[in-house]
């Protein structure tokens, strides 16, 4: 995960700090655009991306499914603006974006939770918050989970690719990751105006949280001994740094093989636990590739891997075998 | 066992494993007997089956839904009528021209023993069919090359191959269809477009698609 370089261009802070980000007055027509429905973007964060649902489908032609890390969080910040559960929404992790709306709208931010500002007001999350046209939304760092999904009533209108306007950042798909003085086009709404304005909150750790995740052993479980699955079952791993919306890398006790024989490429699934040779595990999110060489221990339960999005790099996570 | 038209999926797959708690693992024993399976499973669904990823031995078979009965699904997949015919048999083939200028065409000459010549000659000869897709979208691993021409991949994957590389590695050829790393040998390079997201299908190159490799000139 690579944060924006510091002092390159348009205002460096606000990307992890607890206040406002400045505002820098930058005129909506400065690039002799005509100001449409959209989202001025003045400050992209470490890494926002536009997500849906992804592209189910297609793996069987290489195409990752990817969509939102965290899917039922993209569906409750649609569901709190009234729209369809495929429109697209903003992925945002660590918080750290500002747009200013060209037009009236009505937003929410669900998933990780932290402090969010319309102009220099504090908002509440986890609910909708009508924006009038020239105001400007920043999303500061969260306080617990890792990627929070901020919706527009209307969606996110980037043109869509193999029917999802997700990025993808293993196979490229989707629009590149937002950066800061792109337009966010739009969607005309469609949907009734939504009848929940307030959400459950499903609970996001902490940082300093201890995660479990539910697993099932196998596929490739039999290519481990015993004490390497019971490392798996038992130890704590951290989250490393090298995590990003492919996979998480985790350190903690090495899961040594039975064997070195290679294992002929084969299918994988989001949640799936991959130990290349030298016995890091890591755990498959939503830009995970189609087919992997490495054998899979375990895979957490669909239940449970969008919490293992939520996880922050340092967290502590444990793996809990059930049937 | 003799020639029948036709024989039941139980008789080809050596095991299922769960994945997870929403998929399974169908085991064969040859890229043969995957792209059998295959076809068969894209006449014949399995309900509640959303997605069937083919690879070197197995199936991965996607459910809709968490908790899907394994045992009611491997019933119907066992019952899965799956024809006896070679998957070479059928379909067009498609035409890939390639320029063989590669920049590890000396290499793999030297590691088969044979001139330069004779790779290019022995890398059109070879019908192929692509087994199974992965690495990046339309990337297809083909199957059906000639093994005198089986090499191991590069000791370090290259930072940067073009579009449109040809390229061999164990007993496999493939095109890279965009610009990415690869530890592939290139042979050479080929202008026909392989992978276009606005096009329908996108990939050229999908799981039992027949392939020959042309030499031209440019």
């Amino acid at each position: 995960m690579t944060a924006a370089e510091p002092g390159r261009g348009g205002p460096a802070t606000g990307t992890t700090g607890r206040a406002p980000a400045p505002v820098p007055r930058v005129p909506a027509a400065r690039r002799g655009e005509t100001p449409s429905a959209g989202l001025d973007v003045l400050v992209a964060g470490p890494l926002t991306t536009v997500q849906d649902l992804g592209r189910p489908g297609y793996a069987a032609m290489g195409v990752p499914r990817s969509g939102a890390a965290d899917a039922p969080s993209l569906g409750l910040a649609n569901r709190l603006v009234g729209n369809p559960g495929t429109a697209a929404a903003l992925e945002l992790t660590f918080g750290g974006l500002t747009v200013r709306f060209r037009q009236a709208g009505l937003v929410a931010l669900t998933g990780a939770s932290g402090p969010m500002w319309l102009d220099d007001r504090p908002v509440g999350i986890h609910c909708a918050v009508p924006v009038r046209a020239g105001q400007v939304l920043s999303v500061g760092a969260p306080v617990s989970g890792l990627r929070g999904y901020l919706a527009v009533r209307g969606g996110v209108a980037v043109e869509p690719v193999l029917g999802s306007r997700s990025t993808d950042l293993l196979s490229g798909l989707g629009p590149p990751p937002v950066s800061a003085g792109q337009v966010l086009p739009v969607g005309t709404a469609v949907g009734a105006w939504p009848v929940d304005v307030v959400a459950p909150v499903r609970w996001l750790p902490s940082p300093e949280d201890l995660v479990v995740l539910r697993v099932r052993l196998g596929p490739r479980d039999d290519w481990f001994p015993p004490e390497a699955l019971a490392h798996l079952t038992r130890d704590e791993f951290r989250v490393t740094g090298e995590s990003n919306r492919v996979g998480m890398r985790l350190s903690g006790p090495e899961l040594r093989r039975s064997d070195d024989h290679e294992l002929p490429s084969e299918g994988m699934v989001p949640g799936a636990v991959q130990v290349p040779s030298g016995g890091r595990p890591v755990l498959f999110l939503a830009d995970h590739p189609v087919t992997g060489g490495y054998p899979v221990v375990a895979v957490v339960v669909t239940e449970d891997v969008p919490l293992a999005a939520q996880c922050v790099p340092g967290q502590r996570v444990r793996f809990r075998a059930v049937r | 066992m003799g020639p029948s038209p036709t024989s039941t999926a139980r008789d080809l797959v050596r095991a299922t494993r769960p994945v997870g708690d929403s998929a399974f693992l169908v085991e064969v024993d040859s890229l043969d007997d995957v792209e059998r399976l295959r076809r068969a499973l894209a006449v014949s669904p399995l309900t509640g089956v959303t997605e069937c990823v083919p690879a070197a031995r197995t199936l991965l078979l996607r459910c809709a839904d968490a908790g899907t009965d394994p045992a009611s699904l491997l019933a119907e997949l066992g019952e899965v009528e799956v024809p006896t015919s070679t998957p070479f048999a059928g379909g067009e083939e498609l035409r890939v021209p390639v320029r063989y200028d590669g920049a590890d065409l000396d290499v793999v000459a030297e590691l088969t023993g044979l001139s330069g010549a004779e790779v290019v000659a022995r890398h059109t000869a070879a019908r192929y069919r692509v087994a199974f897709c992965g690495f990046a979208p339309g990337f297809g691993y083909l199957v059906g090359g000639d093994p005198a021409l089986r090499v191991p991949r590069l000791p370090s994957p290259r930072l940067r191959v073009p579009a449109g590389a040809v390229a061999v590695a164990d007993e496999f050829s493939a095109v890279y269809p965009r610009e990415s790393p690869g530890g592939w040998r290139l042979l050479g390079r080929t202008r026909l477009p392989l992978w276009d997201a606005r096009r329908d299908p996108p990939a050229l190159l999908t799981p039992g698609t027949l392939v020959r490799f042309e030499e031209v000139a440019s």
